[in-house]
């Protein structure tokens, strides 16, 4: 009698060596979760020390390119762009914490409140589809400007123009759950509507909720370094990441490309960062990817 | 017929709505007109007929209610009222501003559009082999970028670095406008495209990439496969098919993308189009002009949307139905 | 004379790997220990309760598992073992599934290109022509969408979808899910039809009773495993039938008393070692933990050590 060897069953795939430790997809999406998380952490707290640093000037200094004992170069004040760079990261990181925070807030009252009742829900279309009416950056600058253009113009302005998406999700997921078996009959069963709600659908939106919140920071951030390298945000002494690009600006002509490069390389990483740990965390509480 | 007034009405709802939301932000401002256009220097030696006078100008001691109406009256007669930086009329300095990033925001469209669909259906057809993490990478990449820093760097490869096109301006500067050729406009108007297109190619790929994925794991291509189809065969007959619709969607949902990337894009090259221009008068407090940006790039976004509803229901066979039913 | 087996499928298992809890990966069984034979011109109907992985035979005869599906054992085809390559080759050709409802069609392909998988040569127009007027479908079919088609018209397009490519194996998954009696007698009645043409035809359902109308052979499976196998006409009364499992089953029949046990097949992880009956069995002793082979008996197999055969063997 044959006994085919086991194989994979619809495309030949090469057998994998199987190294000591195996680990499988979830552990890795957690490892990496945590790293990520330990990353900005370590970035947000390092920002801060060099707060001082970053201040200081020294003319002897000035438009020193990367070396040694400036990994980041100078500029054109002789302050050190790593110092400057990691605080105005730090203030990125902070701010987009509390924007992105309350965006997601206002995205589970929005979205649970349009699902709950049939007015809320037509007013919510139609709040949705006003605001993306309007292109986000517009947006943006009409808020900025109506609060004044400072840092309370910023933090409005993105915590106002990024609930959207979220809300919509929150929505549908609250409407599916309203349908589903074991919500209805604990209704009939008599269980009011606070313990179903805090029962039932909070344990099942809070997965898909807590990914939308790490996947929003990323978004706060990059919008509001492009409101403040515009001229709209923080004031200029702020070392903000925006305010060093525009900055930079006059100065890459002459050929000082670091100025602009590694601030926003550093930048960048710090939004992928975000983007790693939201989408781990999306892999680890996600039901369907148990068959990966 | 029926489906598209109603969906325009709809449309031009929303247009009034955004233009009160619009009224009210800019005139919530405490942004002082005049201690930001004429300066506070100038204001303090001024006399206070004088002060009366640009007060009247820029409307700032009238009702809320009265002053949006006004506007709203004069903009439905195609007024959109005086610009107070540019001195000129709002329509006009918008149509110039319009007409130069239309080759910018049009161009940026078009390629983003096609290259992206291109590479989300490649993506997505390859699931997990190396063209679909490559392109996977670069969306995540891109997607990772503020904009402006991506046309930072591209202004450093190739207008400081390698010297091959202009830093700026969408004309050779100190060239009167007569000795401009077209071929010196799109040299200009090169980086903020290239700028815009590459960053939207990574936002059309991902989700064209995820369509396809939907595709892909449905029950009919399973089907397919169980009766012998091959990928090539796949691809033509049900994705491309099936991926079409979202993606026309998807396509139209980007022009407020392109609208906000060319805002950035444009202050980095100092490209004199709609973008900068709202950013001008964000920052000037020029009222007229801001609410003018707002309005216009409103229509265009909302017509796009529009555009969009009614290719759907030309479009898919179940909705064409539904409505020769109805 | 015996006529020549087309399909030969023994011990055949397919398992997953499966996140269960946070993070350990398991590996669940879903079908254990499969045989089944299907001949030329022979209706076999591989019958079980819901649950028992019998829909996996299907996907795993043509090679459209998931990619974290394993599959162990040997399916044949005219004799010859069959790789995945085999299997892509000869589906869609040789051998071919009747889809279960309407989601397995394209919704945005009209039936026309949709039974002739968008070839628009003259032959498989004329193929799909004659399909279609096979099942005395109106030639205006071939311009509709999916969503337009309705009640009676569906189960006959669906079952051309399968002949337009003159298979000799057709595999049925499923193919009266909640249809009424008469349409679901019919549908059953097209199949027979199909087997007198000479195709040979693998059913499966859990509707026994249908079953039993149009199969030449009945294939018990329980829990992922092929307990008995035998004609339908054993089915006429409970002494011919062998396994435990299968008496119950012929007693639950309305026709036969309509007597209910409890015949709840354990969950996929925790199944026991040997037969997997054994929970729920009369006759069950010790020995029935150890491996039970599927032996001959009589025309067909079975898998007890308490039947006439097995004791007598001992």
């Amino acid at each position: 009698m044959n006994v085919q060897a086991k194989e994979p069953a619809r495309r030949p795939n090469p057998p994998r060596a199987t190294p000591r430790f195996q680990i499988n997809r979830r552990q890795f999406a957690l490892i990496l979760f945590l790293l990520a998380v330990l990353s900005l952490t370590a970035v947000a707290i390092a920002g801060d020390r060099c707060a001082s640093i970053a201040m200081e000037t020294d003319f002897t200094q000035k438009n020193l390119a990367p070396c040694l004992s400036h990994p980041f170069g100078t500029d054109w004040m002789g302050r050190d762009m790593l110092a400057r760079t990691l605080t105005g990261l730090s203030l990125s990181v902070r701010l987009g914490l509390l924007t992105a925070t309350a965006s997601a807030a206002i995205a589970a009252l929005m979205g649970s409140a349009a699902a709950m009742n049939k007015t809320l829900d037509a007013l919510f279309s139609w709040l949705i589809d006003l605001v993306m009416g309007v292109p986000h950056i517009l947006l943006l600058i009409l808020i900025s400007f109506a609060c004044g253009r400072g840092f309370r113009g910023v933090v409005i302005g993105v915590t106002l123009s990024h609930w959207m998406s979220l809300a919509r999700v929150i929505r549908s997921e609250v409407l599916q759950l309203k349908q589903s078996a074991y919500v209805q009959i604990a209704a009939k069963l008599g269980a009011s509507h606070l313990r179903i709600v805090l029962r039932h659908m909070v344990p099942n939106l809070l997965p898909q909720f807590l990914v939308g919140l790490v996947l929003l920071f990323p978004h706060a951030i990059l919008h509001e370094a492009s409101i403040t390298f515009l001229g709209f945000g923080l004031p200029p002494e702020q070392p903000a990441v925006g305010i060093i690009l525009s900055e930079s600006m006059q100065y890459l002509v002459m050929g000082r490309w670091w100025l602009a490069v590694f601030p926003g390389l550093l930048l960048v990483t710090g939004v992928l960062l975000f983007g790693v740990a939201g989408n781990c965390l999306r892999s680890l509480t996600n039901p369907a990817s148990a068959n990966e | 017929m029926r489906f598209v007034a109603k969906t325009s009405l709809r449309m031009a709802l929303l247009l009034v709505c955004v233009s009160i939301l619009a009224f009210a932000l800019v005139s919530a401002s405490p942004v002082d007109p005049l201690g930001a256009n004429v300066g506070q220097a100038a204001l303090g030696s001024m006399s206070v007929e004088q002060i009366a006078k640009l007060e009247t100008y820029w409307g700032v001691n009238e009702p809320p209610v009265r002053r949006y109406l006004a506007w709203a009256g004069d903009f439905i007669r195609g007024d959109m009222g005086i610009s107070l930086l540019y001195r000129r009329n709002v329509a006009l300095v918008l149509a110039e501003k319009a007409s130069n990033s239309l080759l910018l925001m049009l161009s940026a469209w078009i390629l983003s559009g096609a290259l992206g669909f291109a590479l989300g259906i490649a993506a997505g057809m390859n699931r997990e082999k190396t063209a679909d993490r490559l392109i996977q990478g670069y969306c995540a990449l891109i997607a990772s970028m503020p904009v402006f820093w991506l046309a930072l760097l591209l202004l450093t490869v190739f207008a400081v670095l390698l010297r091959v096109l202009p830093i700026g301006l969408s004309v050779p500067i100190g060239m009167e406008s007569a000795a401009v050729t077209f071929a010196d406009r799109l040299r200009h108007a090169t980086l903020p495209a290239l700028t815009l297109s590459v960053a939207g190619i990574a936002n059309i790929a991902l989700h064209t990439r995820e369509k396809v994925i939907d595709v892909m794991s449905s029950d009919y291509v399973l089907f397919a496969m169980a009766r012998g189809e091959g990928r090539r065969s796949i691809l033509r007959l049900h994705v491309l098919r099936n991926v079409l619709l979202p993606a026309v969607t998807l396509q139209f949902a980007s022009i407020s993308e392109v609208f906000g990337g060319s805002v950035l894009v444009e202050q980095v090259f100092s490209y004199p189009g709609l973008g900068q221009t709202a950013v001008r008068a964000g920052l000037g407090g020029d009222v007229p002009l801001l609410m003018g940006i707002t309005v216009v790039s409103a229509i265009i976004v909302l017509l796009g949307n529009l555009a969009a509803n009614i290719l759907y229901g030309v479009i898919d066979p179940r909705m064409r139905s539904g409505r020769e039913r109805a | 004379m015996e006529k020549t087996p087309l399909l030969e499928v023994k011990n055949l298992r397919i398992a997953f790997d499966q996140y269960s809890g946070r993070f350990s990966k398991n590996n669940l069984g879903m079908i254990r220990d499969l045989s089944v034979m299907v001949r030329e011109g022979e209706l076999v109907a591989v019958v079980g309760p819901s649950g028992s992985g019998k829909s996996l035979l299907a996907h795993g005869i043509l090679g459209i598992l998931p990619d974290n599906a394993e599959i162990e054992g040997e399916i044949r085809f005219r004799g010859t073992t069959m790789t995945q390559r085999c299997k892509e080759s000869l589906r869609g050709n040789e051998i071919a599934l009747v889809p279960q409802n309407l989601s397995y069609l394209d919704p945005l392909l009209r039936m026309g290109p949709q039974l002739r998988k968008g070839k628009r040569d003259a032959k498989s127009r004329q193929k799909t022509r004659e399909i279609l007027a096979h099942y005395s479908l109106n030639e205006q079919m071939e311009r509709m969408y999916p969503f337009e088609l309705s009640g009676g018209m569906t189960r006959r397009i669906l079952i051309s979808t399968a002949l337009i490519d003159s298979p000799s194996l057709v595999i049925a998954d499923e193919p009266t899910p909640g249809l009424d009696e008469k349409l679901a007698r019919r549908v059953m009645s097209h199949f027979r039809a199909i087997a007198d043409d000479g195709a040979g035809i693998l059913l499966i359902t859990h509707d026994l009773e249908l079953a039993l109308e149009v199969a030449d052979r009945i294939s018990v499976i329980y829990a992922g495993t092929s307990i008995e196998d035998a004609a339908a006409t054993d089915f006429l009364h409970e002494e011919t039938l062998r396994h435990p499992y299968t008496r119950a089953l012929w007693r639950a029949m309305p026709r036969n008393g309509f007597r209910v046990e409890n015949t709840a097949q354990p969950c996929v992880a925790k199944i026991p070692a040997g037969c997997p009956f054994q929970q729920h069995c009369a006759a069950a002793s010790g020995a029935c933990r150890r491996e039970i082979p599927y032996r001959r008996a009589g025309e067909g197999f079975v898998r007890c050590i308490h039947t006439e055969e097995a004791v007598a063997a001992t």
